[in-house]
């Protein structure tokens, strides 16, 4: 298998605008405007405007479009969950990635081998999106975003609860709850009402148009609420949902005695949340953790693996020792701190 | 453990005092003994248990983990009880046994078991434990948790939960050892007040106010008294019934590093307050040969001989069981002189008072002594009675060096050419309100210069260690560590968020022994931009 791996780096390689297949002539990723693009998901350090052509899954293309405007790709082509496309003798197929609503791995097949690109990815349940698909493959490109062995995530649901236990404790300090707007926030929200919590959901204006869209999109997120931006507070209470952005800054001061939580993989870590002033570091993360990226990696069977961000050096060497052919391929572009 | 796991989860995330000192009080009242007493214990003296993590944690570690992974990851943790905490792998039996480790069988496992043994206990225990309690522990066993809780606090909380005067527990802190089962008692109305009585205990100081300039044209120098400000740092001695304690300003015991004081004063019975100096031959040495002195909890025959420690004593709170804490400070002078000249113990001498008639006179005194180990003057009520905390309008100092900050380092950088290697250009700030738990500090500066290479060998190490975040070549750097910067200006600045920006800043100091509560706050470095002060008209 090493030698069908050691062929695919010749028609899949890194390059100045990212990964690119030189046989489907398509980058996948690329963090500069290109002719053909293949996008995994649609976070904007993977998804970004100005592609003549994106192929991707359709909530990543509706997605995209409400982030740039109908006009901000040339064209865009769907595809399916596993449907296979043929393109100049390879073979491409979108595969659930587990990462966010419509986030998807790119699995290539060319020439005999098999080349799976993660995206991003994480393996525990998430009620917003289809469940990651392990591939069997010769060459597993993955994410590292976590990939430090401190990196065990907590079951999301348990996070949850203690954030409803927190509110139960302190219910007349309003909750403010840090979140990233796409995924991490309509996964919360989801967990939430999972969890039994039916009362108002209070969303920060930024938060809005994407959880209208997963409405759109058949995902029941309940009664959710605009904080009013008049007046100070307004009726707003309970649960308030914000970009991890507001926390700090003048929108926040609206709630003089709250609590502030955040919720995100990188709350496993102390001086991050004490950085933010975070009064509830909730470790709720849409990335694999230590255990995941090794168990998958094992799962695909690989005999190589490509790492594309994050902490490559960590994986490479944990992969090595367990040999396992690896390399970094120091994309630039991708943002470590985004999840 | 998961209960005090969660105590200190919830008081290192919590800003606020008042929510601190309401979890503290909270877990008070709902803990029981001794495990309560023993928490006590750890937020502020610490436990009285010896296990030597650096020793033993890296020969558990040898299992567990891959030394590289270990290193980038507690390179990115920034603290080494949290990445053993982190990384410890979940055992499944944790859920069932973690319940039955108390602070208790913690403290009862080390401090029966021989030290031979401690590497398997801590093992046992780190896998019964979920991670936040694997975090507890190692911090527990570490030294104090750092949660920014100051002894102070925790002794408000004890007495906002069972409402008792703050003084009271305080005297009664040193009568009764972890885990405090008597004050406990006492506290919930099941017995008397532990009574310090035969043995030495700490009586909170007092403490002095910088002299402004409105204080001078108020005072009468015939109501004061002046002697001169010394560069140690302020000890009080307590002997009594064969026991002798060294306390510093904050009441922490640090008899263990000067068994030459404890050695001076043993049979003695007094309780007073002077300052800690190194002295050879009649002459003060440099504080940096102090600092060789501090923070050890052993001190080598050698390192008594080479650094001899000294007390200049100014003040006396109790002689002979009589306690002179109402008496004028006139009077308690009288009584220590006395005292003194009767039987002078070995390594102790007595603060001279500084003569002088009128301010313009101890200006010039103050301005013109340039002796070793003094730091300005000091001026004092003849009436004061010795009251605790820092009570207005009865004690002033006069800093010889008017322009210094103590400052908290907030971030460093790499030098240039030979340094590039090291940490070397340090960025500091000052708090923005009191200096209370959890405020905020604001940079006011940076200085690349002031120290000795041994002293940046020791910054690097201590910023290496302590590390929060890092932009490119810069280190944010845990608020940890006080500064003592001088400088010879300080000017407005519309261009710095402090507002203020200084002129030629270097490092006079890094005061190690310096709780970071005691910095200085924006409003005191704004005071030093209303030229001309007293200190430079004289
Ligand atoms: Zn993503
Ligand atoms: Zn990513």
């Amino acid at each position: 298998m090493t030698h069908s791996a050691h062929i695919a780096e010749r028609w899949l390689y890194p390059t100045d605008a990212g990964l690119y297949c030189e046989p489907g002539d398509f980058f996948i990723d690329p963090h500069l405007p290109t002719p053909r693009a293949v996008i995994t998901h649609g976070h904007a350090d993977h998804a970004r405007a100005g592609h003549d052509a994106v192929l991707t899954t359709s909530e990543t293309a509706a997605i995209m479009r409400l982030r740039y405007g109908p006009d901000a790709v040339g064209r865009f082509e769907t595809v399916a969950y596993g449907e296979t496309h043929r393109i100049n003798g390879l073979d491409l197929k979108l595969v659930p990635a587990g990462h966010i609503l419509g986030s998807a791995q790119v699995v290539l097949e060319y020439q005999g081998s098999r080349i799976a690109i993660s995206g991003d990815y994480k393996r525990s349940p998430d009620p917003t999106c289809e469940a990651f698909e392990p591939i069997n493959c010769d060459v597993f490109v993955t994410e590292a975003t976590f990939a430090l062995p401190v990196f065990r995530h907590e079951v999301a649901q348990k996070e949850i609860q203690r954030l409803l236990a927190s509110l139960r404790l302190e219910p007349d300090r309003p909750h403010l709850v840090g979140v990233y707007g796409l995924g991490k926030c309509q996964r919360v929200i989801k967990l939430l009402r999972e969890e039994g919590y039916d009362d108002p959901i209070w969303l920060h204006g930024a938060l809005i148009s994407l959880c209208d869209l997963y409405k759109d999109l058949g995902h029941d997120l309940g009664d959710l609420r605009v904080v009013d931006t008049e007046k100070p507070g307004g009726t707003a209470q309970g649960i308030i949902m914000c970009p991890p952005s507001a926390l700090g800054d003048r929108w926040s001061r609206r709630f003089p005695d709250s609590v502030s939580a955040f919720a995100s993989g990188w709350m496993r870590i102390r001086a991050r949340a004490r950085q933010r002033g975070v009064e509830l570091p909730l470790v709720i993360s849409d990335h694999a953790d230590w255990p995941e990226l090794i168990g998958t990696i094992r799962e695909t069977g690989a005999a190589e693996i490509w790492v594309t961000h994050g902490r490559d050096d960590a994986l490479v060497h944990q992969l090595s020792q367990m040999g396992v052919k690896a390399k970094a391929l120091a994309l630039v572009g991708f943002e470590d701190e985004a999840e | 453990m998961q209960r005090f796991a969660n105590l200190v989860d919830s008081l290192a995330f919590t800003q606020s005092r008042n929510r601190k000192l309401s979890l503290l009080t909270d877990y008070f009242l709902t803990t029981s003994d001794p495990d309560r007493g023993w928490a006590l214990a750890a937020l502020t003296d610490g436990l009285p248990l010896r296990v030597p993590l650096r020793r033993i944690l890296p020969e558990i570690l040898a299992d567990i983990v891959d030394p590289v992974l270990y290193h980038l990851s507690r390179d990115y943790v920034g603290d080494t009880a949290e990445t053993v905490a982190l990384l410890w792998p979940d055992r499944p039996e944790y859920q069932r046994d973690g319940a039955r480790v108390t602070l208790d069988s913690v403290v009862t496992a080390f401090a029966t078991a021989p030290n031979s043994s401690h590497a398997e206990i801590l093992k046992g225990l780190l896998d019964a434990l979920e991670p936040s309690s694997r975090f507890a522990l190692l911090k527990l066993l570490g030294g104090a948790p750092r949660v920014g809780v100051s002894a102070r606090l925790a002794k408000l909380a004890l007495a906002q939960a069972f409402e008792q005067p703050v003084s009271e527990i305080e005297e009664s802190w040193h009568a009764v050892d972890a885990p405090y089962l008597a004050l406990f008692d006492w506290l919930n109305g099941d017995g008397p007040r532990p009574d310090p009585g035969g043995r030495p205990v700490f009586r909170p100081m007092m403490l002095a106010h910088p002299i402004e300039d409105e204080d001078r044209t108020k005072l009468d120098p015939d109501d004061l008294l002046a002697e001169w400000k010394w560069d140690g740092i302020r000890v009080q001695v307590a002997a009594q019934m064969g026991e002798v304690r060294l306390f510093s300003r904050t009441g922490d015991d640090i008899s263990a590093g000067f068994p030459d004081i404890v050695t001076a004063f043993t049979g003695r019975n007094c309780i007073l307050d002077g300052e800690l100096l190194v002295v050879r031959e009649d002459e003060v040495a440099p504080f940096n040969d102090l600092q060789q002195r501090l923070n050890r909890k052993t001190v080598s025959a050698r390192m008594v001989r080479d650094y001899p420690a000294h007390i200049r004593l100014y003040d006396s709170l109790q002689i002979d069981e009589k306690d002179l804490r109402d008496l004028p400070l006139i009077e308690r002078r009288k009584r220590l002189e006395h005292w003194h000249r009767a039987h002078p113990p070995l390594s102790t001498d007595l603060s001279p008072l500084v003569p002088f008639n009128t301010f313009d006179e101890l200006t010039h005194l103050w301005q013109n002594t340039r002796a070793e180990g003094i730091e300005g003057l000091m001026l004092k009520r003849k009436d004061s009675p010795y009251l605790s905390g820092r009570p207005r309008g009865h004690w002033w100092k006069w800093k010889r060096a008017p322009l210094t900050l103590d400052c908290v380092l907030m971030y460093a950088q790499r030098g240039s050419g030979k340094r590039s290697s090291y940490y070397s250009d340090y960025t500091f700030g000052v708090w923005r309100d009191a200096p209370d738990d959890g405020a905020e500090l604001v940079p006011v500066g940076k200085a690349y210069s002031g120290f000795t290479d041994a002293e940046l060998l020791e910054l690097d190490r201590f910023i290496r260690s302590n590390t929060t975040d890092r932009f490119g070549p810069v280190r944010a750097v845990s608020p940890k560590l006080v500064l003592e910067v001088a400088f010879d200006a300080l000017q407005k600045s519309t261009r710095h968020k402090s507002g203020i920006a200084m002129r030629f800043p270097r490092i006079a100091r890094i005061r190690w022994d310096k709780p970071v509560s005691e910095a200085d706050t924006l409003s005191r470095a704004q005071s030093l931009l209303k030229a001309p002060s007293l200190d430079k008209r004289g």
